[in-house]
C-alpha cells in the first residue's frame, strides 16, 4: 500500500498533536503540601480598631511583599490594605452625631474574603475562585480584565493594573510575582505566606497586635477569643455576602 | 457601485483606522478604581437593545402575517447582527486582556451572567445571520425558504427577549449596586431597546429612501412608529416609577445614584445636563408619537424618531452604568466623564457598524430590486 505525502503528513500532525496528551499524563504527579502550612477551615481577620493607631505599617508592608505599584494617581489607585475613616467604612451607620472618638478612629479596610462572594459569583472566567478554607484568590493568568469582579464588590476591595504596574515599583520582592496592565488584583489574605507556616504581612508588622488573623472554624482560636470577649461590627453585613473581616470597637 | 456609496465607506473605513489605533494607546484615563465600567460597557448595553429590536419587525410579519411588512423584516434582521457585532466590538475594546477573551469559551462559568451574555450574543448573530441569509437567498431565487427557517425564527423570538434581559441581569444582580439593583431593570431595558431599535430603523428607511430610493412602504413604517410610541410611553412610566420609589421613600442608598444624575450629589454634577437633555428628549418624543397627525408625517415622525432614540442613548448607553458606580462603597462621589480617546474609539465602533450595515443593506435592495 503506498501511503501518499498527504496522509503521511496528516497522520504524522496526529499523532504530534496527542503528545501534550501523553505529557500532560505525565507531569499530573501532585506536590505535596508543606507539612509548616497553617491549617484552618476559615479563615478570618479581627481589626481591633482600639488598638490601631493608624500608622499604616500594615499597608506598607503588604504594599512592599506583594509588589503593589504605587500609580500617584488616586483615581486608579491600586491597594490591597487601606485605611479609611468611619464614615467610610460603615456609610451606612454613621449618623450626624458620631463621638468625636469614632469620627478620628482609622478603620483599615482589605478584601473581606466573603464566604458568599459576589465577585467570584460573577467573573466569566474563574479568575477569581474561593478556596475550601475560605481564602477567595487570583489567577491573573486568566483574568481578561473585564472588571465585572470590581463592579459586582460590594466593599469596593479590588483594583485594577490601568497601568504597567512594574513602572511604578521602585524595589521589587522577587518571591512574589509582579503583575500586568490589564488584570485585578486585591488582598490574598497572604496564601503565600500562609503555605509555610508564616501569618499574614500585615499581621507580623503591626506593633500594636491590632490585627488577628485567624480560623473562625476552631473555637480555641485567637481570632475566636477575641470576638466572644469584645463587641464587634462588620461592613455590608445586609447584602448577605457573609464578609470575614470583623471590626472591634 | 455608486460613487457616493464608495466614498462613504471610504469615510467609514477611515474613521474605523483612526478608531482602532486611539484604542492600541493607553487604558482610558476616564475610568477609575470607583467607576471601573464606562462609555464602552454603556454602549454595549444600549446596543444589545437595538439588536433585540429586530424582533418587532419579525413577529408582525412571520407570526401575525402582516405582509406590509414584507421590505422591512430583512432590514431589521441585518440591524440586529450589525448590532451585536457592534457590541461585540464593545466589549473587546473595553477589555484589560482582549486577546484572553477566550478564556470564557475555555472556562465556562454558568454561573456568571457575563459567560451567558456571551453565549446568547454569539447565538443572536448566528440565528439572525442564518435567518436573513436563507431568506434573502430564497427571495433572490424566487423560491420558497427551506422549512427549518421556520423553527430559526421561532427561536429567534424569545431569543431576542434574553439577549436583553440576560445583559440587564448583568447589572440587575450586584448587591452593592443600588440603581440597578431593581426587578424594573430587565423589563425597562427591553421597553427602550423596543423604543430605540424600531426608531433607529425608521431612521434608516428613511436614509435609504433618499439615497437608495428603496422605499419599505409606508404602511410598514406607520405600524413601526405605533410601536415605538408604546414603547417610550412604557420607558416614561417606567422613569417615572423610579422616581416615585427613590425619591418617596427617601433611603439615601436608593435616591443617591438618581440624586447625582438629575440634580448633583455633594457638588458633584457632571452628568445633569445631560439627564436633563433627556428629559426634554422624551417629552419631546411622547408628543410628537402619541399625535397620529404628528407621528404619521413623514418629517416630524423622524425627529420624534431621533428625539427616541438620543435619548434611550444618553440613558442606557451612558448615564445609568456610571451613575450605578455612585456614590462609590465610601459613600463618596468619584465622578465619570468619557475622555476623548474613549470618544474617538466609540467612533471607530460606530463606523464598523455603519460599514456593516452599508454591506448587508446594500445586499437586501440588490436582491429585492430584483
Amino acid at each position: 500500500m503506498s501511503l501518499s505525502r498527504k496522509d503521511f503528513l496528516k497522520a504524522a500532525v496526529c499523532t504530534i498533536g496527542l503528545a501534550p496528551l501523553a505529557i500532560m499524563a505525565a507531569s499530573s504527579a501532585r506536590t505535596a503540601p508543606d507539612p509548616r502550612a497553617l491549617q484552618g477551615a476559615s479563615w478570618a481577620m479581627a481589626v481591633d480598631t482600639t488598638k490601631c493607631t493608624g500608622c499604616n505599617e500594615c499597608a506598607v508592608a503588604c504594599h512592599k511583599g506583594h509588589n503593589v505599584p504605587n500609580v500617584g494617581n488616586s483615581k486608579q489607585e491600586v491597594k490591597w490594605i487601606w485605611q479609611e475613616n468611619y464614615e467610610g467604612a460603615f456609610p451606612e451607620l454613621s449618623h450626624n452625631y458620631v463621638d468625636e472618638g469614632m469620627k478620628k478612629r482609622p478603620f483599615m479596610l482589605l478584601c473581606n474574603h466573603c464566604e458568599n462572594p459576589t465577585c467570584v459569583k460573577v467573573c466569566p472566567t474563574q479568575a477569581t475562585f474561593r478556596r475550601p478554607d475560605g481564602i477567595v484568590m487570583m489567577d491573573y493568568h486568566r483574568c481578561i480584565g473585564c472588571r465585572y469582579c470590581m463592579t459586582g464588590c460590594p466593599y469596593g476591595a479590588r483594583s485594577l493594573n490601568f497601568n504597567e504596574p512594574r513602572d511604578f515599583l521602585k524595589e521589587i520582592n522577587p518571591e512574589f510575582p509582579t503583575r500586568v496592565k490589564g488584570v485585578v488584583e486585591k488582598c490574598n489574605f497572604c496564601e503565600e505566606r500562609l503555605a509555610i507556616g508564616k501569618k499574614p504581612l500585615c499581621v507580623e508588622a503591626c506593633r500594636y497586635q491590632a490585627l488577628t488573623f485567624g480560623d473562625l472554624a476552631d473555637a480555641n482560636s485567637e481570632i475566636r477569643k477575641l470576638l466572644n470577649d469584645h463587641p464587634s461590627q462588620q461592613r455590608k453585613l445586609s447584602f448577605g455576602t457573609k464578609p470575614k473581616v470583623f471590626y472591634i470597637v | 457601485m455608486g460613487r457616493s456609496y464608495l466614498l462613504w465607506m471610504g469615510f467609514l473605513a477611515t474613521v474605523m483606522a483612526v478608531g482602532y489605533s486611539v484604542h492600541m494607546l493607553d487604558f482610558p484615563a476616564g475610568l477609575s478604581r470607583d467607576v471601573s465600567w464606562g462609555l464602552h460597557i454603556a454602549q454595549f448595553t444600549f446596543f444589545v437593545g437595538v439588536a433585540a429590536s429586530a424582533l418587532m419587525v419579525v413577529l408582525p410579519y412571520y407570526i401575525h402575517n402582516m405582509k406590509e411588512f414584507g421590505r422591512i423584516t430583512l432590514l431589521g434582521e441585518f440591524l440586529a447582527v450589525t448590532a451585536v457585532t457592534v457590541c461585540l466590538l464593545f466589549i473587546v475594546v473595553d477589555l484589560g486582556m482582549p486577546h484572553r477573551i477566550w478564556n470564557v469559551v475555555f472556562y465556562p462559568t454558568p454561573n456568571s451572567p457575563l459567560f451567558w451574555d456571551v453565549v446568547v450574543l454569539n447565538g443572536y448573530i448566528l440565528i439572525n445571520l442564518v435567518l436573513g441569509w436563507k431568506m434573502l437567498e430564497a427571495e433572490h431565487q424566487g423560491a420558497p425558504p427551506p422549512f427549518w427557517t421556520k423553527w430559526v425564527m421561532y427561536a429567534s423570538l424569545p431569543w431576542a427577549v434574553s439577549i436583553h434581559a440576560v445583559t440587564a441581569f448583568i447589572y440587575a444582580g450586584l448587591p452593592g449596586r443600588d440603581l440597578w439593583l431593581t426587578a424594573l431593570l430587565a423589563p425597562k431595558f427591553l421597553a427602550s431597546a423596543f423604543a430605540a431599535g424600531p426608531a433607529l430603523l425608521i431612521l434608516l428607511c428613511a436614509i435609504l429612501k433618499r439615497t437608495a430610493r428603496f422605499d419599505v412602504g409606508a404602511a410598514a413604517i406607520d405600524k413601526l412608529s405605533v410601536v415605538v410610541m408604546y414603547a417610550t410611553i412604557t420607558v416614561t412610566i417606567m422613569q417615572v416609577s423610579e422616581f416615585f420609589t427613590s425619591f418617596y421613600a427617601g433611603i439615601p442608598a436608593h435616591m443617591h445614584s438618581l440624586q447625582y444624575l438629575f440634580f448633583g450629589l455633594d457638588g458633584h454634577h457632571a452628568l445633569t445636563p445631560l439627564m436633563w437633555i433627556y428629559v426634554v428628549l422624551l417629552i419631546t418624543a411622547l408628543a410628537i408619537l402619541i399625535r397620529p397627525k404628528l407621528r404619521n408625517d413623514e418629517q416630524t415622525r423622524l425627529i420624534g424618531c431621533a428625539a427616541v432614540f438620543f435619548a434611550m442613548m444618553i440613558e442606557k448607553g451612558l448615564a445609568l452604568t456610571v451613575a450605578g458606580f455612585i456614590p462609590n462603597p465610601f459613600g463618596r462621589v468619584t465622578e465619570y466623564v468619557p475622555t476623548w480617546s474613549e470618544l474617538v474609539v466609540m467612533l471607530g465602533v460606530w463606523a464598523t457598524g455603519a460599514f456593516l450595515i452599508s454591506l448587508f443593506y446594500r445586499l437586501v435592495i440588490s436582491v429585492k430590486e430584483g
